[in-house]
């Protein structure tokens, strides 16, 4: 065995990976070669070093609790949406009940505010771009202007095959995508950014094939616009200005 | 109601792994805050993505995604850290080149090795803090830093050595000074 081997091989036999032969081999060796032996002496010094309590960081108590209680909020968020989906779904006979009702009511007290599926949707995209800012390195999970790059990153994450184009020329330059989890599944989000704003798009398959104008809300001084091209699901969320955000949306569109 | 059970199975399998996540952040990081937001963070993701996880092995499962949450937070805030070239096999002290005299012997103090630790490149860092404090077989490090066996073996073995010639360094500072 040369030296050079055995200098590697030395860190395996002192971790207790290696099988039986090629423990011989090593401590053959360090029989033979004093160099080698010094190294290993030396390497359990250096472990016995690390083996030092006060080098390991614990977890502060606080810590656990944030984590709990953020993690409680992520579980009541998706509990609710289930239960009012399911509502739906089975209650047949006094879903029509209830629509009659929502009608009278419609139109005894017009611009009544009921929540709409886009409107619960509308508050998620909100939370989740805010979200991805917030958070130190949450806004990209594949962090690449190549849309080469980000395209496949995307493979066997997703059921899906995003669209992804980097519209830099147009001064919407691609920073790179991330997997978010909204309207009850793994989507994919792509970000790009205008001068020092950022723009979260959030792609995924929409229930129908098909397409449908795009609708453009303001939520908490954020700009939305969301359509559906080629059964596609779109939105795109930003603080930037509605005028812009629309330039964005004609260029994603443009784009398929 | 199942996804109150998904979070009771969740916490069970994987809020116990805490420290372990807490540690890897901030010896990645280096930093009590970031290592916080980070680690939250990667709870987060690990709730989101807990449906692919099988209950093997709750830790190496976390410590993956803490690991990767820690290299995207990285890229944005840290980026030169990650750029630091690993291969320098050239200039890679040869054994018979290294003087006895100036050889590990004796146990370094906790504040030395700290620093000596915090200070190599962190692809040799992870795999020590992996190996040496957290006490994880080689595929387990294999898995977590997505790396063949082999690389793991002479990461650490490239790593302590280069902690060893840091400490060895420092301590001689110290006799002279």
């Amino acid at each position: 065995m040369s030296c050079q081997r055995a200098q590697e091989l030395i860190h395996g036999y002192l971790d207790g990976e290696l099988d039986l032969a090629r423990s011989l081999d090593v401590e053959q060796h360090m029989h033979e070669c004093e160099i080698c032996a010094r190294t290993y002496r030396s390497q359990t010094t250096l472990r016995s070093s690390l083996k030092n309590d006060s080098l390991y960081y614990t977890a502060p108590e606080k810590l656990k609790k944030r984590i709990q209680s953020s993690l409680r909020k992520e579980a009541r968020s998706k509990v609710s949406q289930r239960a009012f989906g399911w509502r739906w779904l089975t209650v047949g006979a006094s879903l029509a009940f209830m629509l009659l009702i929502g009608v009278v009511v419609w139109r005894l007290v017009p611009g009544s505010i009921r929540p709409s599926g886009d409107e619960l949707l509308a508050q998620e995209v909100v939370s989740d771009h805010v979200r991805s800012l917030q958070m130190p390195g949450h806004l990209t999970d594949v962090l690449s202007t190549d849309q080469h790059t980000v395209k496949p990153w995307f493979d066997g994450k997703v059921d899906f095959a995003p669209l992804v184009k980097n519209f830099a020329s147009q001064e919407f330059p691609l920073l790179g995508g991330r997997l978010e989890y909204l309207n009850n599944r793994t989507v994919a989000a792509l970000i790009y950014q205008r001068r020092l704003h950022y723009i979260n798009l959030f792609i995924w398959p929409a229930e129908q094939a098909g397409s449908s104008g795009e609708v453009t809300i303001q939520r908490q001084g954020y700009n939305l616009i969301h359509w559906t091209d080629s059964g596609m699901n779109y939105w795109a969320i930003s603080d930037l200005n509605s005028v812009e955000l629309r330039e964005f949306a004609r260029l994603v569109q443009q784009g398929q | 109601m199942q996804k109150q059970n998904k979070l009771a199975s969740f916490e069970e399998a994987v809020l116990p792994h805490l420290d372990a996540a807490y540690n890897l952040a901030h010896w990645l990081t280096r930093n009590d805050t970031d290592a916080e937001d980070v680690v939250q963070e990667a709870y987060l993701r690990a709730f989101k993505f807990f449906g692919g996880f099988h209950g093997a092995d709750g830790r190496s499962w976390l410590l993956t995604i803490v690991r990767n949450t820690c290299y995207t937070w990285m890229q944005h805030n840290r980026s030169p850290e990650l750029s630091v070239p690993l291969d320098d096999e050239l200039h890679e002290i040869e054994s018979k080149d290294l003087n006895p005299e100036a050889l590990l012997v004796q146990r370094a103090d906790t504040l030395m090795v700290r620093r000596a630790l915090e200070e190599l490149p962190v692809a040799f860092r992870e795999v020590l803090v992996l190996r040496e404090l957290e006490e994880m077989s080689y595929r387990d490090i294999a898995g977590i830093t997505d790396l063949p066996l082999g690389t793991v073996m002479s990461r650490l073995a490239r790593g302590r050595k280069r902690l060893q010639l840091a400490l060895t360094n420092h301590m001689h500072a110290e006799v002279l000074t």
